[in-house]
């Protein structure tokens, strides 16, 4: 009795919390998953058959592929964790610009009891539902392709969920300052695109030139690659895996909480 | 005319104020609401009134003074505020990708209204905005009037106590102008406290009981539509427009047949109680103006007397 009159008192101001931003952003995602589904899934499938295979049969045949692991072996975690990153920034790039200025949803969910912080939360939960996804069938299809030579890789999935989060809730605060989508493109082009190739998805980063090597080591890619290759090939070690969650723990804190101060800085004037 | 003063305001200001680095957008202003009123916030762009109305929709912190709504304070109760409010802003901030029906779907949401409840209320808010038959359209082709209707029905998904219109209707045809304001005034005569902004004098004298006039953050006069066309207006203005580049020449001709003569670029305002007869002594002191109109006094007369500006430049 006393449960049921508390509740009809305090159900008059009410909220719908984060959950009702990631609701939406579902909702908009309806419209356009199948073009989603086929970018963000099928693209790095070809990457798997067309380098994995094509390019993978001359470096097996030359040189007895890469620290004796056959090439398409190699470059599967890779682009498992170059998926996650690739797929966590688009989603916390321009679909961020457009709820604040192209189609300003934004707007309408800060009218609403939601606050600042329900917006980023639902807005990374939304984005951490494309990373799983595509992390997820990404990694059965490797496995049917017999990359995975361990159980341990099984925990892959969720390491590059973690390496694609912690980049794109960076990715959220940077696009949530920008006046025009300029810096997004720059963004993509000149950071996403060369770390997706350089980070240690293809080649050890040991082959890149010197100087650039602590560059590819401070990429939260490279730890996500490292972590996934290890994992799936049965290699990890608990301190490098734990090493490489906890630098990557870090990026996904700072970029929690960056999002939120700079996206309240924003809207709330 | 609003029934007897009512117990406590649903908003209450008191010296408001906010500032945008060194711009003073609004300066003071002291307003209280009370339950079940339409008021108003008149006043040219830049005035200060969306500043304000977003400090009363919780979005926007008083840079000095004391706010309080719905008997909260903004600062530390924002969501709660605004769970029991409505907004209808300036711009549009419908989802244009999605449907008419999942846009307040998706709306009731935000406020925590379970899924049956909410598709029930957009079913009843369609109607009452009649967008019935384009539940299912995409928004983004609609008309700026359909638009407009659809976010005055998604701000009423949770059955706000106060229901907040910034700039209803600009940018809007005269005849989608109209049929917002007949949806409008039918939420007033169901006791719905309505608090818009507005530009438009004949806005503002359809929906509102009280308003204020603003003009650079400050308020300068309060009042109902006719008190305040009473109080600084006269009954009627003659219009005169002469064949001439400045009208300032013509004011010494026309001296003393009006209590007060207003120049404006294309003609000379003259503020009398009877139009016809000024008309006519106009006539008998030989002069010739191009045209000569008898109207009302307006809300726009008595924003020029008390800024010496017109309202929409």
């Amino acid at each position: 009795m006393t449960a049921t009159a508390e509740r009809t008192t305090t159900a008059t101001p009410t909220t719908g919390g984060w959950r009702a931003v990631t609701a939406h952003l579902l909702m908009q995602y309806r419209r356009i998953w199948l073009g989603s589904v086929i970018s963000s899934f099928l693209t790095p499938l070809l990457y798997l058959a067309g380098m994995g295979f094509g390019l993978g049969m001359l470096v097996d045949r030359s040189a007895g592929g890469i620290d004796g692991v056959p090439y398409l072996a190699f470059i599967a975690p890779g682009v498992l964790a170059a998926t996650a990153l690739q797929v966590g920034a688009g989603e916390s790039t321009f679909p961020v610009m457009a709820a604040m200025k192209w189609v300003p949803i934004y707007f309408g969910m800060l009218a609403s009891p939601l606050r600042v912080r329900d917006v980023v939360r639902g807005h990374h939960a939304f984005v951490l539902l494309r990373v799983a996804t595509s992390s997820v069938v990404f990694l059965a299809v490797a496995a049917a392709l017999g990359t995975v030579r361990s159980w341990w890789g099984l925990l892959a999935a969720p390491m590059a969920m973690l390496g694609g989060m912690a980049f794109a809730t960076c990715t959220y605060a940077y696009a949530a300052r920008l006046d025009n989508d300029r810096g997004l493109t720059m963004l993509l082009r000149f950071v996403v695109t060369p770390m997706s190739l350089f980070a240690g998805t293809f080649f050890p980063i040991e082959q890149l030139p010197g100087w650039l090597q602590p560059v590819a080591w401070a990429t939260p890619l490279w730890h996500a690659v490292d972590a996934c290759r290890a994992l799936m090939l049965g290699t990890a070690t608990p301190g490098a895996v734990l090493g490489h969650v906890a630098y990557l723990g870090l990026w996904l804190v700072i970029g929690s909480v960056a999002s939120e101060r700079v996206l309240r800085r924003r809207l709330v004037t | 005319m609003p029934p007897s003063p009512p117990t406590t305001p649903l908003i209450r200001a008191t010296g408001l104020v906010k500032t945008f680095g060194d711009f003073v957008a609004v300066d003071g202003i002291d307003v209280a609401v009370e339950p079940g009123e339409s008021f108003g916030f008149l006043g040219p762009n830049g005035a200060g009134k969306s500043s304000t109305m977003r400090m009363i929709g919780c979005v926007s912190p008083p840079s000095a003074g004391t706010l309080t709504v719905l008997g909260m304070d903004p600062r530390t109760d924002g969501p709660r505020i605004r769970a029991q409010l409505g907004v209808v802003p300036q711009r549009d901030s419908l989802d244009e990708e999605l449907t008419v029906e999942e846009n307040i779907w998706v709306y009731g949401r935000y406020f925590g209204l379970p899924r049956h409840l909410v598709r029930e209320r957009a079913r009843d808010l369609l109607e009452f905005a009649q967008l019935t038959d384009r539940a299912t359209s995409i928004v983004e082709p609609l008309s700026g009037g359909m638009k407009r209707r659809l976010t005055i029905a998604r701000a009423l998904v949770n059955t706000p106590r106060i229901l907040l219109l910034d700039e209803p209707t600009t940018g809007l045809d005269p005849q989608a102008r109209h049929v917002l304001w007949d949806r409008l005034f039918r939420l007033k005569r169901e006791g719905v406290t309505l608090v818009l902004t507005t530009h438009y004098m004949d806005e503002a004298e359809q929906l509102c009981d009280r308003l204020v006039v603003m003009d650079r953050g400050t308020i300068v006069a309060e009042g109902s539509p006719r008190d305040l066309i009473a109080r600084y207006s006269t009954r009627e203005v003659l219009e005169l427009r002469f064949d001439s580049d400045d009208h300032a020449d013509h004011v010494a001709d026309v001296a003393g047949i009006a209590e007060r003569c207003e120049v404006l670029p294309d003609r000379l305002l003259l503020y009398v109680a009877n139009g016809e007869d000024a008309h006519g002594e106009v006539h008998r002191r030989g002069l010739e103006p191009l045209s000569a109109l008898v109207r009302r006094s307006t809300l726009e007369d008595v924003f020029l007397h008390l800024t010496g500006r017109t309202l929409v430049d």
